[in-house]
């Protein structure tokens, strides 16, 4: 299956290189059809035959590429799971609720024409007559351009059709992407059954992250050895990152997996400012003291160590000066707004947690063990990893923000600027 | 094959009335705002019945017993 054919490979010289997924001008644009086509060359049909679509899957698996929202599951897992249901739907899901993360929203603004093909050649494997692209409502009419330059071109034998996303942080959890499709509920559902299983109007359904079908396009076109070239064994490929906080140029970029922060960091232009923690992987992700994870490959097996992950590749810089506490007491009282209020351990518990935290983080009197007690009860009881990714978060804060604490208990702070770093939409009026 | 069953709530549909914590204390403990908390791991033979009432008297039918094989 793996393609020799000399205008493939022509092709897949062209992107050799970092960037794969993003147009190398550095311009702003989308890349058309034409552009998108003299890049990366054709699009390969994965077929009709069960034959040549489970050889795809076999080329998925071996590239070893997992998913790019956040979670990590193995492509060709999710993949050949669905493609062994019964008319099956995919689902592209470009939702990116949360509001530091811009690498969905950029590679959709930039490459739509690459979501799509990816988005098209999962249906195909999956056995699938339709695709829904789910986006962010600021790059919708980006996308509406490039699918409708498709549907000109008569480039697909998938329907593809478009929607916005709900803006809520909850909105791009699979289950609650379908919520939304289906019901215009941008919530969680139970599970079982898995979305997997039935899903969309009961039917198996697919739904992987946006960037996680670029990648996919382009294994299809070059193969899993191209995809391996970059990338650690354990983590092939490449990724995109959303470098943001005290950096001199905030962006999002393309990186090999396993680069190391320190390099990373300096793709942004480095840090504006000495440095004192880093959020890594989102606002599910965990915080590392900046001096112990710059030396760090960018890698989920490489910030084990710290007890953190690549999660959905966001790295935030919090500059000495700026308070830890403080800027996870903002991100947790967001969070436990945007939860979908479902569950009660994840609507009382969070909120419970968030004030506690706002009291400690203010130096107001606060009772950290409490806090520590109610981290205990509201882990793993939502029907989504909501409460969890807080949980996550503002462990990783007591432990990098330690030395914090014992002052904020005597109500003072080392932060000498109240400036905010991390990004937090304005309180919605209950 | 021998089945063994589990205890699984639905954290959705539980509302936290609290019922099955008063039938099943031994497995069922209530967080600090009355939302039950599981205990991990099977549900011994002495307590089947115990949590097959559970199950039932749930108004919300949010609690499940679940026999994993």
């Amino acid at each position: 299956m793996r393609s020799t054919d000399s205008r493939q490979r022509h092709a897949g010289r062209a992107v050799d290189q970092l960037p794969r997924l993003l147009p190398a001008d550095g311009g702003t644009g989308p890349a058309g059809l034409a552009e998108h086509l003299a890049r990366y060359g054709p699009l390969r049909s994965a077929g009709l035959s069960r034959s040549s679509r489970e050889a795809l899957i076999d080329e998925v698996d071996r590239s070893g590429l997992t998913g790019r929202g956040g979670a990590g599951f193995p492509a060709a897992r999710k993949l050949a799971g669905v493609a062994a249901g019964h008319a099956p739907v995919v689902v592209a899901n470009g939702t990116e609720g949360e509001p530091a993360s811009c690498k969905d929203k950029v590679l959709l603004a930039r490459s739509p024409q690459l979501v799509l093909d990816g988005a098209v050649l999962a249906a195909e494997i999956a056995g699938a007559s339709q695709a829904v692209i789910v986006v962010h409502h600021s790059v919708r009419e980006i996308v509406d351009a490039a699918a409708a330059e498709r549907t000109q071109a008569g480039a697909d034998r998938v329907r593809v059709r478009v929607m916005t996303a709900a803006d809520r942080f909850v909105a791009g959890e699979a289950s609650a992407v379908v919520h939304w499709i289906e019901d215009g509920v941008p919530a969680p559902t139970r599970k079982p059954p898995r979305i997997s299983e039935r899903g969309l109007g009961g039917r198996p359904t697919l739904v992987h992250n946006v960037e996680t079908l670029a990648h996919l396009a382009l294994i299809a076109r070059y193969g899993a050895s191209w995809f391996r070239s970059v990338g650690t064994p354990a983590e092939p490929g490449s990724m995109l990152v959303t470098i943001m906080g005290a950096v001199n140029q905030p962006c999002v970029c393309e990186i090999a997996i396993g680069t190391s922060l320190a390099e990373t960091l300096s793709l942004a232009g480095g840090a504006a400012a000495p440095l004192q923690a880093l959020l890594l992987g989102g606002y599910y992700g965990s915080w590392a003291d900046a001096a112990a994870a710059e030396t760090l490959p960018f890698s989920s097996e490489g910030l084990a160590v710290l007890g953190a992950g690549a999660g959905a590749g966001l790295i935030a810089a919090l500059p000495q000066d700026a308070c830890g506490l403080a800027e996870t007491a903002r991100v947790v009282r967001y969070l436990a707004d945007e939860s979908a209020r479902q569950c009660g351990p994840c609507l009382f518990g969070l909120d419970a947690i968030a004030g506690e935290l706002q009291r400690l983080a203010e130096g107001r009197t606060s009772d950290l063990s409490l806090l520590r007690r109610w981290l205990g009860q509201v882990e793993g009881r939502g029907a989504c990893s909501h409460p969890d990714g807080a949980v996550g978060l503002i462990r990783s804060a007591l432990d990098v923000f330690k030395p914090e604490l014992g002052q904020h208990a005597r109500g003072w702070c080392h932060a000498t600027r109240t400036a905010t770093v991390l990004p937090v939409p304005p309180r919605r009026q209950p | 094959m021998n089945a063994i069953p589990r205890l699984l709530v639905d954290p959705i549909a539980c509302d936290g009335r609290g019922l099955c914590a008063e039938i099943l204390p031994e497995l069922i403990t209530l967080d600090d705002w009355g939302f039950p908390i599981i205990r991990d791991g099977d549900v011994p033979g002495r307590l089947t019945s115990e949590a097959r009432e559970a199950v039932r008297i749930c108004p919300k039918l949010a609690l499940r017993l679940e026999k994993l094989g």
